[in-house]
């Protein structure tokens, strides 16, 4: 195995064959439309000393600067340049990825190993244009206190940001990581480029938490992996509520360890004009590794497509797929693509797919206890986008709870 | 005061209630008995207001105010409560927000967790309202939302259905408490209508009046007590041969 960098170049040269290779998935969209460069940013001590405006743009998608007690790290990036990171825990890392790769020549065994950089055209777009990214690892043992930010925020107009985080949660630790993506640009076009590889090793846990909030204009293709070993754990949270013009993503997890765990709960909300299309995959190598995916979307009158995918090849398996869609509008379209794969005996997978309207009579049923009906329709919907979240830290429970809310008032 | 006047009430086109009369006073608890089927459970969704059953004659008021026509909610506000037989399953809506939604104080939000240790139902304040809950537990989280809700007209649905021996005088002390039945007749300010099937609820309630109804109209008036040990010994098929006489009718 590789112990430097250095092949990067070879990654140049593969990435340059998939320049123009579409995605198998989503609309197609062309990047010549935008620019990879962008002016660099002052570098921001404190970032709590960010403009106010900003701050709350930040906010919006989860990120905390003003009271930084309850984060154990953070680390910003405003279009291509890391801003600010900072740590405040032994053992916990948070880096730009440029500066860690020049710190460890091992991060090769990490670098384009879960997502391969010839995927397609967007993860091309990240190594050729590659505009830094973040490294977070937690040394082996560690637990984070809190959670560790990170905000990928974008300023300049057609901006194409090519971002690369590199997450590693060595043995038996566990970190907790809650990020941010979002723009101040009100109604002008962006891109939004991220390749993710996590690692999670023998026994660690990692839980990310994501929050996106875009504009109309917006085009985002994130493209994630994770790879678990032996009795981890990778539970991922996504959240989108804000308007969007094209997302698609369907990031991976491969439970290669024994007992290895993955677990994707998204919450979509797509408003007129957005178009999504948001999945997760999940292969379960190891024996006894397990799964579960849950979806809720609630259109406005956006296009949904709500993906899952499972597939068994290890003994004593289980995994569990459930994607639930709400209809609010006629505008509106979803799409549930539930799939499951077998491929040996003794496994056990299943899924549930449901797209509806709200039920009359559950709206009936709180009208008799004296709400009006738009207040029986707003509890009915904010209960469908509540999901029990196992394993998540209350307080990153109480966050991503809070984060619906907010948003809820956009749609509500 | 509910008073219900020529009453005709049809679902989905077809007429269910025909011509019923039924006067609550303040205070008081009625009874209604009837085989499956016969409009028992349509007259108090029709009390309620639910836009299924359509009202093709006659008027409901309460309190003085006509309500034919008003909203589930406007009646929910107006003091009518009622305890679903059947609730749907709100998945998300945890027991807790269906309590508070009901709870008459606001200004008390700690009334939810002791309401649920009335009720027996402290662990199933954060579950999702009705989702797995047995017959019993449903009958105790419809009655522990009443008491929230506090109303004034008591609705109950077969309250003793589905419900073990150990927890029948449970719910037989809460329906008393929701009716006041603690305090002076002179001083209660709320009144009931409960559909019993196999009347035990009348060990625990004391009901003033009782009521048969047979398609979809009432047929028998009375003492809850006679009422229920005549349908014991001689059947609901008696009942039908003696309105059939008209001895009993009533309108």
């Amino acid at each position: 195995m590789s112990r430097s960098i250095k092949p990067a170049e070879n990654y140049k040269e593969k990435a340059r064959t998939a320049a123009t290779k579409k995605a198998t998935m989503g609309e197609d969209i062309d990047l010549t439309s935008y620019t990879r460069s962008a002016e660099e940013h002052p570098y921001q001590k404190d970032p709590s000393k960010l403009p106010r405006v900003t701050k709350n743009q930040m906010l919006s998608a989860g990120i905390m600067l003003d009271d930084p007690t309850q984060r154990t790290g953070t680390f910003i990036q405003i279009d291509n340049t890391p801003i600010h990171s900072s740590v405040k825990q032994d053992g916990v890392e948070v880096m730009p990825v440029s500066e860690a790769m020049k710190k460890y020549d091992w991060l090769g065994d990490y670098y384009w190993k879960a997502v391969p950089v010839d995927t397609d055209k967007y993860t091309a777009s990240v190594e050729l244009g590659q505009n830094d990214g973040y490294f977070i690892r937690t040394q082996p043992g560690t637990k984070t206190d809190f959670p560790v930010q990170a905000c990928l925020y974008l300023s300049k107009a057609k901006l194409a940001q090519n971002v690369h985080n590199i997450i590693i949660a060595e043995e038996n630790s566990e970190l907790h990581i809650i990020t941010g993506c979002t723009t101040s640009l009100g109604n002008e076009p962006g891109m939004h480029l991220g390749v993710s590889e996590f690692y999670i090793k023998k026994g660690a846990k990692i839980t990310f938490t994501m929050i996106h909030s875009w504009n109309p204009e917006f085009a985002v293709r994130p493209r994630t992996a994770a790879i678990i070993e032996d009795n981890g754990l990778f539970l991922s949270n996504y959240v989108l509520m804000k308007p969007v013009k094209s997302l698609q993503m369907n990031p991976i997890a491969r439970c290669n360890g024994e007992n290895a765990t993955a677990r994707f709960n998204s919450i979509l909300v797509a408003l007129p004009e957005s178009n999504m299309d948001v999945g997760s995959r999940v292969f379960l190598n190891g024996k006894g590794a397990r799964t579960e995916i849950i979806s809720r979307a609630i259109t406005t009158g956006g296009h949904i497509t709500a993906r899952g995918y499972i597939e068994g090849n290890a003994p004593e398996v289980k995994g569990h797929l459930e994607c639930r869609g709400l209809i609010l509008d006629n505008r509106g379209t979803i799409h549930a693509i539930p799939e499951l794969k077998g491929t040996l005996a003794g496994i056990d997978l299943y899924h549930e797919a449901a797209i509806g309207k709200i039920a009359e009579e559950e709206v009936e049923y709180l009208m008799a206890r004296g709400l009006t009906r738009d207040e029986a329709t707003a509890t009915i919907v904010r209960g469908f986008l509540h999901v029990d979240i196992e394993g998540l830290p209350p307080m990153l429970n109480q966050e991503l709870q809070r984060a619906v809310k907010v948003s809820e008032q956009d749609f509500m | 005061m509910l008073e219900i006047k020529n009453l005709s009430v049809a679902v989905e086109g077809k007429e269910i209630l025909h011509n019923v009369n039924l006067t609550v006073n303040t205070g008081e608890t009625h009874v209604l008995f009837g085989p499956n089927g016969s409009g028992k459970t349509t007259l108090l969704m029709t009390i309620m207001g639910f836009p299924k059953y359509r009202v093709t004659k006659g008027t409901i008021a309460f309190k003085g105010t006509d309500i034919t026509h008003a909203s589930v909610d406007e009646r929910a506000r107006l003091g009518i409560g009622l305890s679903f037989q059947r609730p749907p399953v709100v998945r998300g809506v945890k027991t807790r927000d269906m309590v508070f939604a009901a709870l008459k104080e606001k200004d008390k939000p700690e009334m939810v967790d002791t309401l649920a240790k009335d009720t027996n139902l402290e662990e199933f304040l954060d579950r999702d309202i009705n989702y797995g809950f047995s017959g019993g537990e449903i009958k105790r989280s419809e009655l522990m939302q009443l008491l929230a809700q506090r109303p004034d007209l008591v609705l109950l649905d077969e309250p003793e259905s589905g419900v073990d021996l150990e927890n029948i005088a449970l719910i037989g002390r809460l329906i008393n408490e929701l009716l006041e039945k603690g305090s002076k007749i002179r001083v209660r300010s709320s009144m009931g209508l409960i559909i019993t099937h196999t009347g035990h609820i009348l060990d625990y309630v004391h009901a003033r009046n009782g009521y048969i109804m047979l398609d979809g109209s009432i047929s028998c008036m009375g003492d809850p007590h006679e009422i229920l040990a005549e349908i014991k010994e001689k059947g609901y098929e008696e009942c039908a041969r003696c309105v059939f006489r008209s001895a009993r009718y009533v309108t």
